[in-house]
Protein backbone atom coordinates (compact mmCIF):
# COMPACT_ATOMS: atom_id res chain seq x y z
CA UNK A 1 0.00 0.00 0.00
CA UNK A 2 1.17 3.53 -0.75
CA UNK A 3 1.07 6.41 1.73
CA UNK A 4 1.41 10.02 0.56
CA UNK A 5 2.70 12.75 2.89
CA UNK A 6 3.06 16.44 1.92
CA UNK A 7 6.70 17.30 2.54
CA UNK A 8 8.96 20.33 2.45
CA UNK A 9 11.77 18.15 1.01
CA UNK A 10 12.09 15.05 -1.12
CA UNK A 11 13.04 12.32 1.34
CA UNK A 12 11.68 10.39 4.30
CA UNK A 13 13.73 12.65 6.57
CA UNK A 14 11.99 15.80 5.26
CA UNK A 15 9.60 17.70 7.48
CA UNK A 16 5.87 17.32 6.88
CA UNK A 17 4.62 20.39 5.01
CA UNK A 18 2.16 22.54 6.92
CA UNK A 19 -0.17 22.63 3.91
CA UNK A 20 -1.72 20.01 1.66
CA UNK A 21 -2.91 21.69 -1.56
CA UNK A 22 0.04 24.04 -1.74
CA UNK A 23 2.71 21.68 -0.45
CA UNK A 24 5.80 21.74 -2.67
CA UNK A 25 5.50 17.99 -3.14
CA UNK A 26 4.57 14.60 -1.70
CA UNK A 27 6.73 11.77 -0.46
CA UNK A 28 4.95 8.56 -1.41
CA UNK A 29 6.01 5.57 0.69
CA UNK A 30 5.38 1.99 -0.39
CA UNK A 31 4.77 -0.28 2.61
CA UNK A 32 5.31 -3.45 0.57
CA UNK A 33 9.01 -2.88 -0.11
CA UNK A 34 9.90 0.18 1.97
CA UNK A 35 10.70 2.25 -1.13
CA UNK A 36 9.54 5.81 -1.72
CA UNK A 37 9.17 8.27 -4.57
CA UNK A 38 8.74 12.04 -4.66
CA UNK A 39 5.75 13.55 -6.48
CA UNK A 40 6.27 17.19 -7.35
CA UNK A 41 3.36 19.56 -6.63
CA UNK A 42 5.12 22.74 -7.75
CA UNK A 43 2.51 23.72 -10.32
CA UNK A 44 -0.09 23.95 -7.54
CA UNK A 45 2.14 25.84 -5.15
CA UNK A 46 1.38 29.02 -7.09
CA UNK A 47 -1.95 28.08 -8.65
CA UNK A 48 -4.41 30.98 -8.70
CA UNK A 49 -7.12 28.65 -7.47
CA UNK A 50 -8.01 24.99 -7.21
CA UNK A 51 -4.73 23.89 -5.61
CA UNK A 52 -6.63 21.51 -3.34
CA UNK A 53 -8.45 19.70 -6.14
CA UNK A 54 -5.33 19.40 -8.29
CA UNK A 55 -3.01 18.30 -5.48
CA UNK A 56 -5.55 15.65 -4.52
CA UNK A 57 -5.70 14.47 -8.10
CA UNK A 58 -1.90 14.23 -8.12
CA UNK A 59 -1.95 12.18 -4.95
CA UNK A 60 -4.62 9.86 -6.32
CA UNK A 61 -2.49 9.52 -9.45
CA UNK A 62 0.43 8.20 -7.40
CA UNK A 63 -1.74 5.29 -6.33
CA UNK A 64 -1.69 6.32 -2.67
CA UNK A 65 -4.54 4.89 -0.59
CA UNK A 66 -3.65 6.83 2.56
CA UNK A 67 -2.71 10.49 3.04
CA UNK A 68 -1.12 11.86 6.20
CA UNK A 69 -1.32 15.67 6.37
CA UNK A 70 -1.84 18.36 9.01
CA UNK A 71 -4.94 19.81 7.37
CA UNK A 72 -7.45 19.18 4.59
CA UNK A 73 -9.48 21.87 2.85
CA UNK A 74 -13.04 21.11 1.71
CA UNK A 75 -12.22 20.58 -1.98
CA UNK A 76 -9.15 18.46 -1.33
CA UNK A 77 -11.09 16.32 1.11
CA UNK A 78 -13.96 15.84 -1.34
CA UNK A 79 -11.64 14.60 -4.09
CA UNK A 80 -9.75 12.20 -1.80
CA UNK A 81 -12.94 10.95 -0.22
CA UNK A 82 -14.62 10.36 -3.59
CA UNK A 83 -12.10 7.66 -4.47
CA UNK A 84 -11.84 6.22 -0.99
CA UNK A 85 -8.39 7.54 -0.08
CA UNK A 86 -8.12 7.55 3.71
CA UNK A 87 -7.05 10.78 5.39
CA UNK A 88 -5.08 10.94 8.63
CA UNK A 89 -3.75 13.86 10.64
CA UNK A 90 0.00 14.24 10.86
CA UNK A 91 1.98 15.53 13.83
CA UNK A 92 4.88 17.98 13.42
CA UNK A 93 7.99 16.01 12.51
CA UNK A 94 9.50 14.11 9.63
CA UNK A 95 7.71 12.09 6.98
CA UNK A 96 9.22 8.90 8.38
CA UNK A 97 8.12 9.59 11.94
CA UNK A 98 4.58 10.13 10.76
CA UNK A 99 4.54 6.99 8.63
CA UNK A 100 5.89 4.98 11.57
CA UNK A 101 3.21 6.44 13.81
CA UNK A 102 0.54 5.63 11.24
CA UNK A 103 1.74 2.04 10.92
CA UNK A 104 1.73 1.79 14.71
CA UNK A 105 -1.89 2.94 14.70
CA UNK A 106 -1.11 6.15 16.56
CA UNK A 107 -2.63 8.68 14.09
CA UNK A 108 -6.27 9.63 13.98
CA UNK A 109 -8.35 9.44 10.82
CA UNK A 110 -10.57 12.33 9.76
CA UNK A 111 -13.92 12.05 8.04
CA UNK A 112 -14.28 15.75 7.20
CA UNK A 113 -12.27 18.75 6.08
CA UNK A 114 -10.77 20.55 9.05
CA UNK A 115 -9.90 23.91 7.51
CA UNK A 116 -11.64 26.38 5.20
CA UNK A 117 -10.55 26.80 1.59
CA UNK A 118 -7.66 29.26 1.07
CA UNK A 119 -6.39 28.36 4.51
CA UNK B 1 -23.94 61.04 -16.98
CA UNK B 2 -22.25 58.14 -15.27
CA UNK B 3 -19.45 58.97 -12.79
CA UNK B 4 -17.27 56.15 -11.45
CA UNK B 5 -15.63 56.75 -8.08
CA UNK B 6 -12.52 54.61 -7.82
CA UNK B 7 -9.17 54.56 -6.08
CA UNK B 8 -6.07 52.48 -5.97
CA UNK B 9 -5.79 52.24 -2.23
CA UNK B 10 -8.70 51.05 -0.12
CA UNK B 11 -10.09 53.21 2.67
CA UNK B 12 -9.38 56.53 0.99
CA UNK B 13 -13.01 57.64 0.88
CA UNK B 14 -14.66 56.30 -2.29
CA UNK B 15 -17.96 55.66 -0.59
CA UNK B 16 -17.73 58.96 1.30
CA UNK B 17 -17.33 60.79 -2.03
CA UNK B 18 -19.87 58.73 -3.99
CA UNK B 19 -22.52 59.14 -1.29
CA UNK B 20 -21.76 62.87 -1.00
CA UNK B 21 -22.29 63.39 -4.74
CA UNK B 22 -25.60 61.51 -4.60
CA UNK B 23 -26.75 63.40 -1.49
CA UNK B 24 -25.66 66.84 -2.68
CA UNK B 25 -27.38 66.51 -6.05
CA UNK B 26 -30.85 68.00 -6.32
CA UNK B 27 -31.99 65.96 -9.31
CA UNK B 28 -32.86 62.22 -9.32
CA UNK B 29 -29.69 60.15 -9.08
CA UNK B 30 -28.71 56.48 -9.10
CA UNK B 31 -26.14 55.29 -6.60
CA UNK B 32 -24.69 51.90 -7.60
CA UNK B 33 -22.55 50.04 -5.08
CA UNK B 34 -20.16 47.90 -7.15
CA UNK B 35 -17.85 47.22 -4.21
CA UNK B 36 -19.59 43.86 -3.99
CA UNK B 37 -17.12 42.23 -1.61
CA UNK B 38 -17.93 44.79 1.04
CA UNK B 39 -20.73 47.13 -0.06
CA UNK B 40 -21.27 49.85 2.53
CA UNK B 41 -23.01 52.75 0.78
CA UNK B 42 -26.32 51.63 2.24
CA UNK B 43 -25.03 52.29 5.76
CA UNK B 44 -25.01 55.99 4.89
CA UNK B 45 -27.86 56.25 2.37
CA UNK B 46 -30.19 54.00 4.41
CA UNK B 47 -32.40 53.04 1.45
CA UNK B 48 -35.75 51.34 1.74
CA UNK B 49 -35.17 48.12 -0.14
CA UNK B 50 -38.09 47.05 -2.34
CA UNK B 51 -36.56 44.17 -4.25
CA UNK B 52 -33.83 41.59 -3.92
CA UNK B 53 -32.67 39.43 -6.81
CA UNK B 54 -30.26 36.52 -6.94
CA UNK B 55 -27.11 36.55 -9.05
CA UNK B 56 -26.71 33.22 -10.83
CA UNK B 57 -23.76 32.00 -12.89
CA UNK B 58 -23.80 28.93 -15.07
CA UNK B 59 -21.90 25.90 -13.81
CA UNK B 60 -21.63 22.51 -15.51
CA UNK B 61 -23.85 19.57 -14.66
CA UNK B 62 -22.58 16.15 -15.71
CA UNK B 63 -24.99 13.64 -17.20
CA UNK B 64 -23.47 10.50 -15.71
CA UNK B 65 -25.38 8.28 -18.16
CA UNK B 66 -23.72 9.93 -21.14
CA UNK B 67 -20.30 10.61 -19.53
CA UNK B 68 -17.57 8.22 -20.66
CA UNK B 69 -15.13 9.38 -17.94
CA UNK B 70 -12.64 10.40 -20.62
CA UNK B 71 -11.42 13.37 -18.57
CA UNK B 72 -11.31 15.86 -21.48
CA UNK B 73 -13.35 18.44 -19.55
CA UNK B 74 -11.05 18.33 -16.51
CA UNK B 75 -7.93 18.60 -18.69
CA UNK B 76 -9.42 21.61 -20.43
CA UNK B 77 -10.52 23.47 -17.28
CA UNK B 78 -7.95 26.14 -16.43
CA UNK B 79 -9.67 26.87 -13.14
CA UNK B 80 -9.40 23.36 -11.66
CA UNK B 81 -13.18 23.29 -11.27
CA UNK B 82 -13.49 19.76 -12.67
CA UNK B 83 -11.64 16.73 -11.36
CA UNK B 84 -11.68 13.49 -13.31
CA UNK B 85 -10.19 10.28 -11.98
CA UNK B 86 -11.49 7.50 -14.19
CA UNK B 87 -15.08 8.21 -13.29
CA UNK B 88 -17.56 10.99 -14.09
CA UNK B 89 -15.87 14.24 -13.03
CA UNK B 90 -16.46 15.98 -9.73
CA UNK B 91 -17.65 19.58 -10.20
CA UNK B 92 -16.48 22.38 -7.88
CA UNK B 93 -19.00 25.16 -8.66
CA UNK B 94 -17.22 27.87 -6.66
CA UNK B 95 -14.06 27.45 -8.77
CA UNK B 96 -15.95 27.63 -12.09
CA UNK B 97 -15.65 30.80 -14.21
CA UNK B 98 -18.53 29.79 -16.50
CA UNK B 99 -16.35 29.87 -19.62
CA UNK B 100 -18.30 27.00 -21.19
CA UNK B 101 -15.17 25.25 -22.50
CA UNK B 102 -15.86 21.91 -20.81
CA UNK B 103 -19.16 21.52 -22.66
CA UNK B 104 -17.47 22.31 -25.97
CA UNK B 105 -14.67 19.76 -25.57
CA UNK B 106 -16.93 17.02 -24.16
CA UNK B 107 -17.12 14.35 -26.90
CA UNK B 108 -20.14 12.70 -25.31
CA UNK B 109 -22.31 15.82 -25.07
CA UNK B 110 -22.74 15.04 -21.37
CA UNK B 111 -22.48 18.58 -19.98
CA UNK B 112 -25.40 20.95 -19.47
CA UNK B 113 -25.73 24.04 -17.28
CA UNK B 114 -27.48 25.18 -14.17
CA UNK B 115 -27.52 28.51 -12.39
CA UNK B 116 -25.38 28.61 -9.26
CA UNK B 117 -26.14 31.48 -6.86
CA UNK B 118 -23.07 33.60 -6.02
CA UNK B 119 -24.60 36.76 -4.60
CA UNK B 120 -27.55 39.11 -4.56
CA UNK B 121 -28.64 42.51 -5.76
CA UNK B 122 -30.82 44.81 -3.69
CA UNK B 123 -32.82 47.69 -5.11
CA UNK B 124 -33.99 50.53 -2.94
CA UNK B 125 -34.85 54.20 -2.66
CA UNK B 126 -33.33 56.82 -0.38
CA UNK B 127 -33.79 60.50 0.36
CA UNK B 128 -37.55 60.40 -0.17
CA UNK B 129 -37.23 58.46 -3.42
CA UNK B 130 -34.84 60.88 -5.16
CA UNK B 131 -31.85 58.53 -4.84
CA UNK B 132 -32.19 55.08 -6.38
CA UNK B 133 -29.85 52.67 -4.68
CA UNK B 134 -28.65 49.43 -6.24
CA UNK B 135 -26.22 47.30 -4.29
CA UNK B 136 -24.43 44.10 -5.22
CA UNK B 137 -23.24 41.66 -2.61
CA UNK B 138 -21.01 38.69 -3.33
CA UNK B 139 -21.61 35.67 -1.09
CA UNK B 140 -19.00 35.17 1.63
CA UNK B 141 -16.24 32.94 0.29
CA UNK B 142 -17.18 33.70 -3.33
CA UNK B 143 -14.51 34.87 -5.76
CA UNK B 144 -16.44 35.91 -8.86
CA UNK B 145 -17.09 39.61 -8.31
CA UNK B 146 -17.46 40.64 -12.01
CA UNK B 147 -20.78 38.82 -12.69
CA UNK B 148 -22.30 40.46 -9.59
CA UNK B 149 -20.98 43.86 -10.72
CA UNK B 150 -22.38 43.33 -14.23
CA UNK B 151 -25.80 42.66 -12.75
CA UNK B 152 -25.56 45.81 -10.58
CA UNK B 153 -24.74 47.82 -13.70
CA UNK B 154 -27.67 46.34 -15.61
CA UNK B 155 -29.87 48.43 -13.29
CA UNK B 156 -28.05 51.70 -13.98
CA UNK B 157 -30.03 53.79 -16.49
CA UNK B 158 -28.31 55.27 -19.55
CA UNK B 159 -29.85 58.68 -18.91
CA UNK B 160 -29.61 60.96 -15.91
CA UNK B 161 -26.97 61.16 -13.23
CA UNK B 162 -25.51 58.00 -11.76
CA UNK B 163 -22.61 57.40 -9.39
CA UNK B 164 -20.74 54.10 -9.46
CA UNK B 165 -19.01 53.25 -6.17
CA UNK B 166 -16.12 51.00 -7.29
CA UNK B 167 -14.06 48.45 -5.39
CA UNK B 168 -10.47 49.38 -4.46
CA UNK B 169 -7.47 48.21 -6.45
CA UNK B 170 -6.93 47.96 -10.19
CA UNK B 171 -7.99 44.38 -10.99
CA UNK B 172 -10.91 42.89 -12.95
CA UNK B 173 -13.69 44.00 -10.57
CA UNK B 174 -12.48 47.61 -10.85
CA UNK B 175 -12.30 47.48 -14.66
CA UNK B 176 -15.76 45.92 -14.78
CA UNK B 177 -17.12 48.67 -12.50
CA UNK B 178 -15.53 51.56 -14.38
CA UNK B 179 -16.38 50.32 -17.86
CA UNK B 180 -19.26 52.22 -19.44
CA UNK B 181 -18.80 55.30 -17.26
CA UNK B 182 -18.28 58.76 -18.71
CA UNK B 183 -15.81 59.92 -16.11
CA UNK B 184 -13.68 58.59 -13.26
CA UNK B 185 -12.97 60.29 -9.95
CA UNK B 186 -9.92 58.81 -8.25
CA UNK B 187 -10.03 59.29 -4.49
CA UNK B 188 -6.70 59.21 -2.71
CA UNK B 189 -5.01 60.32 0.49
CA UNK B 190 -1.81 62.37 0.85
CA UNK B 191 0.44 59.54 1.99
CA UNK B 192 3.13 57.45 0.29
CA UNK B 193 0.65 54.54 0.16
CA UNK B 194 -2.04 56.75 -1.33
CA UNK B 195 0.39 58.05 -3.94
CA UNK B 196 1.74 54.61 -4.82
CA UNK B 197 -1.71 53.19 -5.47
CA UNK B 198 -2.95 56.36 -7.14
CA UNK B 199 -0.23 55.93 -9.76
CA UNK B 200 -1.50 52.41 -10.50
CA UNK B 201 -5.07 53.70 -10.74
CA UNK B 202 -4.00 56.51 -13.07
CA UNK B 203 -2.23 53.99 -15.32
CA UNK B 204 -5.41 51.93 -15.39
CA UNK B 205 -7.80 54.73 -16.36
CA UNK B 206 -5.31 56.06 -18.92
CA UNK B 207 -5.19 52.57 -20.45
CA UNK B 208 -8.99 52.68 -20.60
CA UNK B 209 -8.70 56.15 -22.21
CA UNK B 210 -11.19 57.65 -19.78
CA UNK B 211 -11.31 61.25 -18.59
CA UNK B 212 -10.55 61.50 -14.89
CA UNK B 213 -9.48 63.73 -12.05
CA UNK B 214 -8.35 63.28 -8.47
CA UNK B 215 -9.98 63.95 -5.12
CA UNK B 216 -7.62 64.17 -2.16
CA UNK B 217 -9.21 63.18 1.12
CA UNK B 218 -7.77 64.52 4.41
CA UNK B 219 -5.46 66.62 2.25
CA UNK B 220 -4.10 68.65 5.17
CA UNK B 221 -2.92 65.60 7.13
CA UNK B 222 -0.09 64.04 5.12
CA UNK B 223 2.61 65.10 2.69
CA UNK B 224 2.59 66.90 -0.66
CA UNK B 225 3.55 63.83 -2.74
CA UNK B 226 0.14 63.40 -4.34
CA UNK B 227 -0.17 67.10 -5.23
CA UNK B 228 3.33 67.16 -6.68
CA UNK B 229 2.61 64.04 -8.74
CA UNK B 230 -0.67 65.47 -10.07
CA UNK B 231 1.18 68.67 -10.99
CA UNK B 232 3.90 66.79 -12.88
CA UNK B 233 1.40 64.56 -14.66
CA UNK B 234 -0.95 67.43 -15.43
CA UNK B 235 -3.82 65.75 -13.55
CA UNK B 236 -6.65 67.96 -12.38
CA UNK B 237 -7.39 67.89 -8.64
CA UNK B 238 -11.15 68.22 -8.44
CA UNK B 239 -11.59 68.60 -4.67
CA UNK B 240 -9.44 68.61 -1.56
CA UNK B 241 -11.37 67.39 1.45
CA UNK B 242 -10.01 68.62 4.78
CA UNK B 243 -9.37 66.38 7.75
CA UNK B 244 -11.84 67.22 10.50
CA UNK B 245 -12.50 65.54 13.79
CA UNK B 246 -16.20 66.35 13.31
CA UNK B 247 -16.16 64.28 10.11
CA UNK B 248 -14.63 61.28 11.85
CA UNK B 249 -17.21 61.53 14.64
CA UNK B 250 -20.10 61.86 12.18
CA UNK B 251 -18.81 59.00 10.06
CA UNK B 252 -18.44 56.71 13.06
CA UNK B 253 -22.16 57.17 13.68
CA UNK B 254 -23.10 56.43 10.06
CA UNK B 255 -23.28 60.11 9.08
CA UNK B 256 -22.17 61.47 5.72
CA UNK B 257 -19.54 63.95 4.59
CA UNK B 258 -22.23 66.59 4.04
CA UNK B 259 -23.21 66.32 7.71
CA UNK B 260 -19.63 66.18 8.97
CA UNK B 261 -18.35 69.08 6.86
CA UNK B 262 -21.50 70.97 5.74
CA UNK B 263 -19.56 73.52 3.67
CA UNK B 264 -18.62 70.74 1.22
CA UNK B 265 -22.25 70.44 0.05
CA UNK B 266 -22.06 73.16 -2.59
CA UNK B 267 -18.79 71.79 -3.95
CA UNK B 268 -20.15 68.28 -4.31
CA UNK B 269 -23.36 69.58 -5.83
CA UNK B 270 -21.28 71.22 -8.55
CA UNK B 271 -19.09 68.22 -9.38
CA UNK B 272 -21.43 66.64 -12.00
CA UNK B 273 -21.74 69.97 -13.82
CA UNK B 274 -17.99 70.62 -13.70
CA UNK B 275 -17.38 67.15 -15.13
CA UNK B 276 -20.03 67.62 -17.80
CA UNK B 277 -18.44 70.89 -18.94
CA UNK B 278 -15.01 69.26 -18.94
CA UNK B 279 -16.19 66.34 -21.04
CA UNK B 280 -17.90 68.67 -23.49
CA UNK B 281 -14.71 70.67 -23.90
CA UNK B 282 -12.92 67.49 -24.99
Amino acid sequence: MKIAVPASGKTLESQVDTRFGRASGFVVFNTEDGSFVYADNGQNLNAAQGAGTQASQNVVGTGAKVVIAPSYGPNAFRVLNSVGVKTFFSAPGTVKENIDNYLAGKLSETDAANVEGHW
Amino acid sequence: MRIAVASGKGGTGKTTVAVAIAMAATEPVMYADCDVEEPNGSIFLKPEVYEIEKVLVDVPVIDEEKCTSCGECARFCQFNALVSMGMPPLVFPELCHSCGGCAIVCPADAISWKGNPIGEISLGKADGGRISVVQGKLDVGGVLAPPVIRQVKSHVPDDGLSVIDCPPGTSCPVIESIEGSDYVLLVTEPTPFGLHDLKLAVETVRELAMPFSVIINRFDEGDLGVEDYCGEENIHIMVKIPHRRAMAETYSRGGTLLEGIPEMREIFKDIPRIIERGIEEK
